[in-house]
């Protein structure tokens, strides 16, 4: 029942890059995070929570989100023109990736209508930073295990426990928190309880990890004798998993819409192309190395693997055979692609590809070299590669349980 | 290559994947492929015969040749599913040969040959030559004119269904410049085919020698178009070999996976092992971009330069897919995958002959890094 013209998609679509063209400044003269888990210092999150308050306020972020709420009340469709015309620009990332892309879009499809007044705004506008607590020290993969407590006192809630890998925990105003509420509970799943956790709150302490990169971005979070407020619960008691689960599925803007902008700066095949022409090895141009020339073809052609896949995922007859295959694994082979593609820019490198960030003769200042050792934290945060090749073997190909 | 891969599916691809689908299904249950691995013939001549009639050697001729005017595009669905079901026979043979003449011939030949190729009169390609060069330009056949008359001479390897094929499209050196005569079976004197030991033993390949074979000159398609004529066979086979290994990988991956369903060991079964399932799930990945340059590459055919990169991609890719998943599905077999009654064999073997036919998939890329980089 869309009523939207041509002209006025196209309108926005110029207006949204006249504005990025405008705004957009990609290079503040420090290193700018690829991805919204690598916001390390105090520099680069005050920059990204500028430039996405910035953009919110130019109507380009949460732009088909509710107007009550703070979104622009319009179609998904302008929001995703928005986004794209950001991605041309090549603008930083969104500050707020829980907020946007898991507790946003949660709160809106499964809160109340109080919780979306109180929250929506302010992750829209990077005013609160949220983060998220599902994985903890001794479960990683494993989240149905999960050991923090929360047990009702009162009126309140009290937590006790740890969290980890808890991105910009130590900007957070707000966590999603999964958690223990019946120990007794007829199976794990059933014990848990889904909150939307306050942070600044005495006995909530965030202790920063630093990275294989030698970088900051995540930390771990401990819980002790904390107490926070009774309507922090989100859903039933008990409910926890499904809400948990419920979420998880946001992140690919499976309800609730998209808000916008991205979380992620993959490295481009293209400009590692670039990288090849400039980069020596052995003293001699990368590209006159066969086994190089075949190995980027190689990795060019799986760069078109995901576009392609995710455009044949919408053909409904060349997909019927396993309907759920492309969408169960795309994460594992954008992360597994994304992480090779960066290993190989190093190799490329030859003899330089031991430089690392701030070595002024490193090409493209050891952004590849970072890149590669951050590219982990995708092949292994939200379910390791190993974990998705279970989920794609026992629900795609019907395998059983290992 | 764009930065946007495309891809599009056709109302007619959809249906002929449908039909296809049961079709192939219903007329090659393994069974009936390992039955033809000892016929000489190779196929069935009956399925032969159905197929003309659904109109599937019709499907990429104009109307005005006897055709029913769709593209390649609408043919690589149901190749996919012949690879998958390992149907044999000369369908892929008899169509390359047929946009042979289609872009090569003239008017006359066109008129002359198109209409019986829709209709199922069976014919092949003799372009390899033992030499082995995947170029099909370098061709060391020759033919001389002698008056009215070509006179041919050479050998040709890897000609598929030769000894059911009425019609041969072979290449030449004529004057100093590659060729294409059409070639009736019917002149060929007896012992000029010898049948090969290929790897692949649904198929039939043949070594034919042409020393001494006489066509008239009418034979020799426009010279004027050669070039093309080649460059369209070429990049076609390669298409609709990716689409047999894309159809071949999916069932091999398929009959792999039911026996780490059902197979126990150690008190499990063996699929729940992530020693064997993580590789499978591997394969399947690698099928499933393989399925989707596969399409791309149908979609992108006809288009100047894109086609070209796309088909190439899916070569490659097509190949890298069914070799590992065969691979793999000898050895999850175990014992029992080291036989001749495993059915993974089977797969092995086609995959063998599929990637080694116009350019395996290091030969793809490195063409491809001529043309990207």
């Amino acid at each position: 029942m869309s009523t939207i013209s041509e002209k006025e998609l196209s309108d926005y679509r110029s207006d949204a890059a006249a504005w990025f063209a405008e705004n957009t400044n990609a290079d503040p003269g420090f290193m700018l995070p690829l991805t919204f888990m690598e916001v390390g210092t105090d520099q680069q999150f005050n920059f990204l929570r500028e430039w996405q308050h910035k953009v919110y306020e130019a109507g380009y972020l949460g732009a088909a989100w509710p107007k009550e709420y703070g979104g622009g009340g319009l179609d998904q469709k302008f929001q995703t023109i928005a986004t794209e015309e950001m991605a041309k620009a090549n603008g930083p990332i969104m500050l707020n990736a829980i907020g946007l892309n898991w507790a946003g879009p949660l709160i809106l499809d499964m809160g109340t209508d109080e919780e979306r007044k109180r929250y929506i705004k302010g992750i829209l506008s990077a005013e609160d930073i949220w983060c998220q607590g599902f994985s903890e020290p001794e479960n990683g993969s494993d989240l149905g295990n999960a050991q923090t407590k929360a047990v009702r006192d009162g009126d309140d809630w009290v937590l006790n426990g740890s969290k980890i890998w808890t991105t910009q925990g130590n900007y957070a105003k707000y966590m999603i928190l999964l958690a223990r509420t019946n120990p007794d509970a007829p199976n794990k799943y059933a014990g848990l309880s889904f909150f939307l956790s306050p942070m600044q709150v005495d006995g909530i302490e965030t202790v920063p990890i630093r990275k294989l990169t030698g970088e900051y971005g995540f930390t771990q979070t401990f819980f002790t004798e904390a107490r926070i407020p009774g309507d922090s619960l989100m859903g039933k008691e008990g409910e926890g998993w499904l809400v948990a689960m419920r979420t998880l599925e946001y992140e690919r803007g499976v309800k609730g819409g998209q808000p916008g902008g991205y979380v992620m700066r993959a490295s481009d095949p293209f400009e590692i192309v670039e990288l090849a022409r400039k980069a020596t090895r052995g003293g001699k141009p990368a590209l006159e190395d066969p086994v190089i020339k075949d190995q980027l073809i190689q990795l060019m052609i799986e760069a078109r693997s995901l576009q392609l896949n995710s455009k044949r995922g919408h053909i409904q007859p060349l997909v019927q055979d396993k309907p759920a295959s492309l969408a169960l694994s795309s994460k594992l082979m954008a992360t597994e692609f994304m992480r090779r593609l960066n290993e190989f820019a190093i190799t490329l490198q030859g003899q330089r590809g031991a430089y690392y960030v701030g070595e002024p003769d490193a090409y493209d200042e050891g952004l590849w070299q970072r890149a590669y050792l951050n590219s982990f934290s995708a092949t292994i945060g939200g379910g390791t590669s190993q974990i998705q090749r279970n989920i794609i073997g026992e629900h795609v190909l019907g395998l059983p349980k290992s | 290559m764009s930065k946007k891969a495309t891809i599009g599916f056709s109302e007619e691809q959809a249906q002929l994947l449908e039909v296809a689908t049961t079709f192939c299904r219903d007329k090659s249950p393994i069974e009936k492929v390992r039955s033809l691995l000892e016929n000489e013939r190779g196929y069935d001549d009956a399925i032969w015969t159905e197929m003309a009639e659904l109109g599937w050697l019709a499907i990429a001729v104009p109307e005005e040749f006897g055709g029913i005017g769709l593209g390649v595009a609408e043919v690589v669905p149901v190749v996919e599913q012949m690879g998958r079901t390992m149907m044999a026979g000369p369908f892929v043979s008899t169509t390359l040969a047929a946009q042979a003449m289609l872009v090569g011939g003239t008017d006359e030949q066109k008129q002359k040959y198109l209409p019986d190729l829709c209709a199922g009169t069976k014919a092949t390609l003799a372009l390899s030559e033992p030499h082995g060069d995947w170029d099909l330009t370098h061709v060391e056949c020759t033919a001389e004119r002698l008056g009215d008359t070509l006179k041919l001479s050479g050998r040709k390897t890897f000609v598929e269904n030769a000894d059911t094929a009425d019609l041969l499209l072979v290449s030449v050196s004529l004057e100093g410049a590659p060729a294409l005569v059409v070639v009736e079976r019917s002149v060929l004197p007896e012992g000029t085919l010898r049948r090969e030991v290929v790897i692949d033993e649904t198929r039939r390949s043949y070594q034919v020698t042409f020393d001494g074979v006489e066509v008239p000159a009418s034979a020799l398609l426009d010279p004027s178009k050669t070039t093309a004529a080649l460059v369209h066979v070429d990049l076609c086979a390669s298409l609709l070999l990716s689409a047999e290994m894309c159809g071949a990988a999916a069932s091999c991956i398929d009959y792999t996976v039911d026996y780490l369903q059902t197979r126990k060991q150690f008190g499990k079964k063996i699929g729940s092992y992530q020693a064997l399932k993580h590789p499978i799930v591997d394969a399947h990945v690698g099928y499933e971009q393989a399925r989707s340059h596969l399409y791309c590459a149908a979609f992108n055919f006809t288009q100047q330069g894109e086609g070209e990169v796309a088909t190439r991609i899916a070569k490659a890719q097509a190949g890298e897919a069914l070799s590992y998943a065969a691979d793999r599905a000898i050895q999850f077999h175990g014992g029992f995958g080291f036989t001749y009654d495993c059915d993974a064999q089977l797969y092995r073997r086609r995959s063998l002959w599929c990637e080694n036919q116009f350019g395996d998939s290091a030969y793809q890329r490195a063409k491809l890094a001529e043309l990207l980089l």
